[in-house]
């Protein structure tokens, strides 16, 4: 098979205490070549709950075309807002009910339920898993910031905290990983609506050792414990 | 054939000359003669109660229920051939499954009411099947955001589903909907619901013609965890004396 156009990727969602921040990186490739440099792999499902996609761009994109249409199907059926877990077990089911046909994919499901005011994250990849989580992150990218996201993550976080916490993640992997790059899209979701924002790849992201306060923070941190 | 307009209550599938489906209508009638089934929408849930010949002296006190669980906060109560009730309630259940599996939340009381109406209407349109000869009373509690709302909904023969405070059914609807009328059930708690329908069911019953009838009670409240629950038996003992009591006093 030639190189399947493949979201290589880093992709970060959080709750936070009003509602959820999401991340991912722009870049899509097909094999070393990226045929995409400013991608939007942050999906909407519904009006309140969006899709993180990694992997198969192709089957991705498929899984979260369905889940619009059934959510459209459900909304319109029960004449109110459909709920975040609701979204994330329509993914599951595809997932689960596919997993021979559909190739390897980590997907996120994120959203802010007005009726409970609560945000909701859900890692939920091919194959039927679905975990609530606090915070996910996922894609090629991720495995350079499982520490700095074990470290950095805190219950609670203000929306500017959670807001920061995605950027950098994503900013440091994208550093590191040579499958993500591109721009910083990020999407936060509360109860005064979505609100997107969009890190260029300019000085305002962070590489790994020439990172923001965080980083310096961190740093510090492990000097102090060496000596 | 021997006039015109005869004939045409032998199908389903043919109307007659003035629009009527006689076969739709008959199962209606008998679910007119059943034993009077009652449904109360009130503050904090719902109740629902049934008015149970008792056929044998032989039969066993409490068998042969005619109000059933569709899923655990959701409750049916079927007037009509019992056998018919039954066949709905299982699919009922089949579709509250179904639910839960596919979106991974309880299903929606009028959704359900929605599907079963679908399944009855099914028999209403082939040659080759009867009408459902059952009403249903479906009454559920659903969870929005932190609020539970108590529904009530009747799903007849026919395929039309209706959404109602209070109900009744079968023999003596018509009293009991007027007795019902007179409550006021938006204020009333789902605890004083099982005296009033116990109440009802009792003023209502014909001790002419149905000498024994058993009371049997269900309901969906804050005291059954929103869960579609038997009337303890201590309680309904207490609702039924206090309902002789009462129509003793009236008849005085």
């Amino acid at each position: 098979m030639p190189h399947a156009v493949s979201t290589g990727t880093t992709i970060v969602a959080v709750e936070y205490a009003g509602g959820v921040v999401i991340g991912a990186d722009s870049r899509v490739s097909t094999g070393t070549y990226i045929s995409n440099r400013a991608s939007d792999k942050i999906t909407p499902l519904s009006d309140n709950a969006f899709l993180l996609r990694s992997g198969s761009a192709a089957d991705t994109q498929l899984v979260s075309d369905y889940v619009r249409h059934m959510v459209h199907q459900h909304e319109s059926q029960l004449q109110r807002p459909i709920d975040v877990p609701t979204v994330a077990n329509l993914v599951m089911q595809i997932g689960y009910n596919n997993k021979n046909a559909l190739s390897a994919a980590a997907m996120l499901v994120a959203g802010y339920d007005a009726a409970t005011r609560q945000g909701h994250v859900y890692a939920v990849p091919i194959g039927g898993t679905m975990v609530r989580q606090k915070y996910a992150i996922d894609g090629s990218g991720s495995i350079f910031i499982y520490g700095y996201c074990d470290s950095e993550y805190k219950d609670d976080m203000t929306r500017e905290e959670a807001e920061s916490f995605v950027a950098e993640a994503i900013a440091l992997a994208m550093s590191t990983d040579g499958s993500s790059g591109g721009v910083v899209r990020l999407v936060t979701v509360n109860e005064d609506g979505i609100f997107r924002r969009l890190h260029a790849g300019d000085k305002s992201v962070p590489r790994f050792g020439e990172e923001k306060d965080v980083h310096k923070d961190l740093t510090d941190k492990a000097n102090a414990m060496q000596t | 054939m021997s006039s015109v307009g005869a004939g045409y209550d032998l199908s389903s599938t043919t109307f007659s000359p003035d629009g009527r489906v006689f076969q739709v209508e008959y199962a209606q009638k008998a679910v007119d003669n059943s034993g009077t089934v009652l449904g109360l929408r009130v503050r904090d849930g719902v109740v629902l109660a049934i008015e149970k010949p008792v056929i044998s002296k032989l039969a066993v006190p409490g068998a042969n229920r005619r109000i059933l669980s569709a899923d655990r906060s959701v409750g049916m109560a079927g007037a009509g051939l019992a056998a018919d009730c039954r066949m709905v309630v299982n699919r009922a259940r089949g579709e509250c499954q179904n639910y839960k599996h596919f979106y991974g939340s309880a299903m929606p009381t009028e959704v359900l009411a929605e599907r079963i109406a679908s399944y009855v209407h099914l028999f209403t349109l082939y040659w080759s099947v009867r009408p459902c000869g059952a009403s249903t009373l479906v009454a559920g509690c659903d969870q929005s955001g932190g609020e539970r709302t108590p529904q009530l909904y009747l799903v007849e023969p026919n395929g039309v589903v209706q959404r109602f405070y209070g109900t009744a059914l079968g023999k003596a609807r018509q009293s009991a909907k007027s007795e019902i009328e007179k409550l006021d059930l938006s204020s009333m708690s789902a605890k004083e619901a099982v005296k009033a329908a116990a109440k009802i069911i009792y003023q209502v019953h014909d001790e002419s013609k149905d000498k024994q009838f058993e009371l049997e009670m269900t309901w969906i409240a804050p005291e059954t965890d929103y869960e579609h629950r038997r009337v303890p038996a201590d309680m309904l003992a207490e609702a039924e004396a206090e309902a002789k009591a009462a129509i003793e006093a009236m008849d005085e």
